[in-house]
């Protein structure tokens, strides 16, 4: 599924809403959750799951081609936790019944 | 403070002027919508933010931290999450500033 699909599938679901204000809706969820993690804020979507950052500290590299050490800086990126009804569901589907949650 | 389903609400509210219970409803309907797919198998592309992918985990033997016990943990479907390249540089770029 696609931005565009799930913008079709939104403005299906929630008729009143105009097509416009559906695209303006899911882009502003996205730009917020974007803009959180710009600001090293954790995100918690309950049954969804989190994105907070994970910080990479500087390292010495190699180039692979030369072998020779390079510095690579410290970074952050961008990490998501799948939530409990997520991970759950997911599995669920391709789990026979009873060894379900066995191992959770 | 983490930005939660009440924030994202509450901005749709703020900004584009959808009521409140509106607001509430299709946040809800967005991450169910996302739940969905995944869990029917498909993948979903945001483009600009990230994509989240399905991976399939054999079994694999495990074992019990505290007793040391040693149980299999079955094969299983799990959820990971690729960020796109606008969303990586966003996050990065801001942690230099």
């Amino acid at each position: 599924m696609t931005k565009s699909e799930l913008i079709e599938h939104l403005a299906n679901q929630q008729a009143h809403l105009l097509q416009k204000d559906v695209e303006l809706s899911v882009r502003l969820i996205l730009d917020r959750i974007s803009q959180a993690l710009g600001r090293d804020e954790r995100v918690e979507i309950r049954g969804f799951g989190s994105f907070s950052l994970h910080h990479r500290p500087a390292r010495v590299g190699r180039n692979p081609k030369t072998g020779e050490p390079v510095e690579i800086a410290s970074k952050r990126v961008p990490h998501f936790k799948p939530g409990k009804e997520l991970r759950e569901r997911v599995n669920a589907s391709v789990q026979p019944e009873g060894t379900r949650g066995s191992t959770s | 403070m983490a930005l939660t389903k009440a924030e994202l609400a509450e901005a749709l509210f703020d900004e584009l002027g959808l009521n409140k219970r509106e607001a509430k409803e299709f946040v809800d309907l967005f991450f169910e919508t996302l739940r969905n797919c995944l869990e029917k198998g498909g993948e979903v592309k945001l483009s600009g933010f990230g994509n989240f992918e399905l991976r399939t985990k054999n079994s694999r033997p495990g074992r019990n931290p505290k007793t040391g016990e040693e149980i299999p943990i079955s094969a299983r479907r799990v959820v990971t999450f690729r960020p796109g390249q606008k969303l990586r540089l966003r996050v990065d770029v801001d942690a230099r500033t």
